[in-house]
């Protein structure tokens, strides 16, 4: 560990060996929140595209029929056939939870439950394209909803995704390496203590025989 | 209970009044960008924002990604469409994978 300093004490190392059994039990639990994550927003991903494929394909319909319907009449009564809309649409909002990110879930009701009852206006003054519009966009609107709901789940995943991965990388790129690192300087310091006070006491033993026995002297006598 | 609203310039939009969707039609990105800010503050769970509009104020719209509510989808106009929406998905992509893995090819 070259940029931080460790004591190296066997309590710091305790400490360290502790935080690496954490550190990889969370990478090992953040990696496969990733990967699962990954996998439902793949899906995700592709059924948005799908979705809202359809719906732009739908909207352009409708608005070629609107202008269609707008060339047929006078603006006036265009405006005053669409001035006070009938069907009223309310949302009900829950939230589901997929590996904990909340993604919403949207309900709609309709004001009438009939869905032909969405002519705001009598059939006598508006050309019968204005039917046609004001029909083809309903017929989208389910799925206008649908795609409000998956595009926004996309978005919240992706963002919970990124953020996860930088987490999985940091701990397995920093965190786990530095401590590793922290427990094997620790550990060779530990031991070089031990061989330095081994040998320390080798020499003293050596030198208390010596005064005892005189071994150098009878060796030369 | 919540409410849906849709953004955008008038010839656009006039249409989803008929659904029962609440229209509130602008003619500038600023009074755009501040509408926006009132419909989020308030009941509305869903905001439909035109692409051209959305195009202007992508600073405001980028505010709400990271919240649940309120989700807004933009949808072409009836000038046509400017591909805002698709790269909008493609984006997201990328942000989740690092890069476009499903969209690529076309």
């Amino acid at each position: 560990m070259a940029s931080t300093q460790v004591n190296p004490t066997r309590m710091e190392l305790t400490r360290l060996k502790k935080k690496l059994v954490t550190a990889s039990r969370g990478h090992k639990l953040l990696k496969d929140k990733r990967d699962e994550l990954m996998r439902q927003f793949l899906d995700l991903a592709r059924e948005n595209m799908a979705l809202r494929e359809k719906v732009e394909a739908g909207i352009k319909a409708a608005n070629t029929n609107f202008v269609i319907a707008k060339a047929g009449m006078s603006e006036q009564t265009l405006h005053t056939a669409l001035m006070a809309p009938k069907q009223e649409v309310s949302l009900e909002c829950s939230e589901r939870n997929v590996m904990s990110v909340d993604i919403p879930v949207f309900e709609y009701k309709t004001k009438s439950a009939d869905e032909n009852d969405i002519y705001s206006y009598g059939f006598a003054f508006t050309s019968g394209d204005l039917d046609d519009a004001v029909r083809s966009l309903s017929d989208i609107l389910p799925d206008m909803l649908k795609l409000a709901e998956i595009e926004k789940s996309c978005q919240l995943l992706a963002a919970e995704i990124e953020k996860t991965r930088r987490r999985v990388n940091a701990l397995e790129h920093v965190i786990i390496p530095e401590t590793q690192e922290g427990i094997k300087y620790i550990s060779m310091k530990l031991d070089e203590n031990e061989r330095s006070t081994q040998v320390r006491l080798m020499k003293v033993k050596d030198m208390m025989l010596e005064e005892a026995h005189h071994y150098k002297e009878k060796q030369f006598a | 209970m919540y409410k849906i609203a849709v953004l955008g310039d008038y010839d656009s939009i006039y249409g989803f009044a008929t659904l029962g969707l609440e229209t509130f039609p602008v003619s500038n990105p600023e009074q755009g960008a501040v509408q926006l800010k009132r419909l989020a503050e308030d009941n509305y769970a869903v905001i439909y924002v035109t692409e051209a509009l959305a195009a202007d104020i992508e600073k405001e719209i980028a505010k709400y990604k990271t919240q649940i509510r309120p989700a807004i989808i933009l949808i072409p106009g009836v000038s046509g469409n400017n591909g805002k929406g698709i790269s909008g998905v493609k984006k997201s992509v990328e942000q989740a994978v690092g890069s476009d893995i499903l969209f690529s090819g076309n």
